[in-house]
């Protein structure tokens, strides 16, 4: 009975009980987070990911605001129903530039994760507008109110530091530029040069319809770049992840 | 209420603490809750040494039966696949005006089409396929770009309007509240509603038929009847994609409009497009 009597000195004392117990879990966090962070297993390298714009960064706070994520998720996991039908299943690496991240953990609507130029612009705002006027067995609320709000750009360089401060690759040039690559990413008829020169394969359109750059602007430019900027037809999956 | 008086054994044996007068039993814990519990720490020695289990320092442990979600999903779909593998196939090189009457091909097409639809096409058009306010009825057999099933399958394809495909149907529909005066605009509306059937004011109609003539007919053509080369809806019949009433064709014909299809090539498979193509062909308004 040695080491049960020796148990009795951590079970009698309850500030020796409370560090022991956080050592265990200390230990076990450990194995178990930490490989994650230096196996090259787990962070697959892939092709095409770039960090938000920051019209499509605004838009992604629109939706953590709205509560989207509570009914839609952005993970498509490796099973053939999903695959069917979302497409190709989600990678770590495509949300690597998410803070947080969308996964999501509960489906009232459809997977997300690969939305983005599956319907048009013009579909997006009639469907936010009023969703049953498009999908009638739809049990979405509707976000006609996001039309009518235009967006205050004082905060939108400091949005994009912050994401730099967490990890996120934005240069300097596109934090100097944030204000103007924000407006021109609605503005078809403007100078976007730059903007497509700092960000790969970003769609310049007038989301909404309609004139100046409103909540609903950013949120269908962030819905349509959602699940597009990894190049699947060069992607080989390795099995063993 | 009856209490059962507690049963005392002879010699319990307790844990020997005593707080305030009260004792702790000290007996063995239940023979099947003691043997459920080795039972579980013999299954996770065996599931950690089957299946990937324990990070190292360049890597994981892979198993003994390995396992693997991705290859698992993999093999999943190769194996539909591979059992669709021939009649896709087929599909895909069949001469498209022949896949409705074929034997084989025809049932093939009409339920793949639909599983297609009901994925890809329904948000839009519709689970029944009728369409909403900026998103054609397929039902009908009113076409914009036409309704044979080679131009089904050209704007299944394709697309309409879209960026990313150089082979989407184009069209584009000035906005003519920038060109017109606003009762330049509201004659031309009047003769919209005139020859679609509907009331009018007659005088502003008669002052609208050469606005029309100068700036809609080279699309939608002299008599209205449109043109299916430009996508330009026929006005005379009461179809409408964005609605016929005075304040909706006057909203259309001030800011135009610009409907959007994805284009699916990339997306779905060819055998996939053609199945879909065939299966809208067969819901009513069908072409030959």
């Amino acid at each position: 009975m040695g080491i049960l009597e020796k148990h009795k000195i951590l079970e009698k004392n309850a500030s020796l009980l409370l560090v022991g117990s956080l050592l265990v879990v200390t230990i076990g966090g450990i194995v178990e987070i930490a490989p994650l962070f230096y196996l090259q297993n787990t962070i697959e390298k892939v092709e095409g990911m770039r960090p938000y714009t920051p019209l499509e960064l605004t838009g992604r706070d629109i939706y953590i605001r709205e509560g989207c994520y509570v009914c839609h998720s952005q993970m498509i996991r490796p099973m053939r129903d999903e695959v069917e039908r979302y497409g190709q299943y989600s990678l770590a690496a495509e949300s690597m530039y998410d803070h947080p991240f969308q996964w999501g953990s509960k489906r009232t609507g459809p997977d997300l994760a690969r939305v983005g130029e599956r319907y048009s612009d013009e579909w997006h705002v009639a469907h936010l507008t009023d969703p049953q006027s498009v999908v009638p067995e739809s049990v979405m609320p509707k976000y006609g109110f996001l039309l009518n709000r235009e967006i205050d750009t004082q905060d939108i360089q400091a949005k994009l530091e912050t994401h730099a401060m967490v990890g996120v690759p934005y240069t300097s040039e596109m934090i100097e530029a944030a204000k103007a690559d924000f407006a021109a990413q609605a503005d078809p008829d403007s100078d976007y040069a730059g903007l497509e020169e700092r960000y790969t394969k970003v769609q310049v359109r007038n989301f909404d319809g309609q004139p100046g750059v409103s909540e609903m602007d950013a949120l269908v430019a962030y819905l349509q770049v959602m699940g597009t900027m990894v190049d699947f037809s060069t992607f080989q999956p390795d099995p063993n992840r | 209420m009856s209490k059962k008086p507690v049963e005392k054994k002879s010699d319990p044996k307790t844990t020997g603490h005593i707080w305030d007068g009260i004792q702790e039993f000290d007996n063995p814990m239940p023979r099947w809750w003691l043997w459920t519990f080795y039972a579980t720490i013999i299954w996770g020695i065996g599931y950690t040494m089957l299946y990937p289990a324990w990070p190292l320092i360049s890597g994981v442990t892979h198993g003994l039966w390995g396992g693997s979600t991705r290859e698992e999903v993999a093999a999943d779909i190769k194996a539909f696949d591979d059992a669709n593998a021939a009649i896709e196939a087929k599909l895909a090189a069949a001469p498209l005006a022949s896949i409705a009457t074929d034997a084989e091909l025809g049932p093939f097409a009409q339920n793949a089409g639909k599983a297609v639809f009901q994925t890809w096409c329904a948000q839009c058009h519709g689970a029944g396929a009728g369409g909403a306010k900026g998103f054609p009825n397929l039902l009908d057999n009113d076409w914009l770009w036409g309704g044979t099933i080679d131009d089904i399958h050209y704007s299944v394809t394709h697309g309409i309007r879209n960026t990313t495909d150089a082979d989407a149907r184009f069209s584009q529909m000035p906005a003519f509240g920038d060109i017109l005066e606003p009762a330049d605009i509201d004659a031309v509306v009047n003769h919209v509603l005139n020859i679609s059937g509907q009331e009018h004011d007659a005088a502003l109609a008669a002052k609208g038929v050469q606005v029309f003539t100068d700036n809609c007919a080279a699309c939608h053509g002299v008599d209205g009847k449109g043109d299916r080369a430009q996508g330009a809806p026929n006005l005379t019949d009461a179809i409408w994609l964005y609605g016929g009433d005075a304040a909706t064709v006057t909203e259309t014909v001030t800011k135009a409009r610009f409907g959007v299809m994805p284009a699916w090539t990339g997306r779905l498979s060819e055998s996939d497009i053609r199945a879909v193509a065939s299966y809208v062909h067969s819901l009513g308004g069908g072409e030959q």
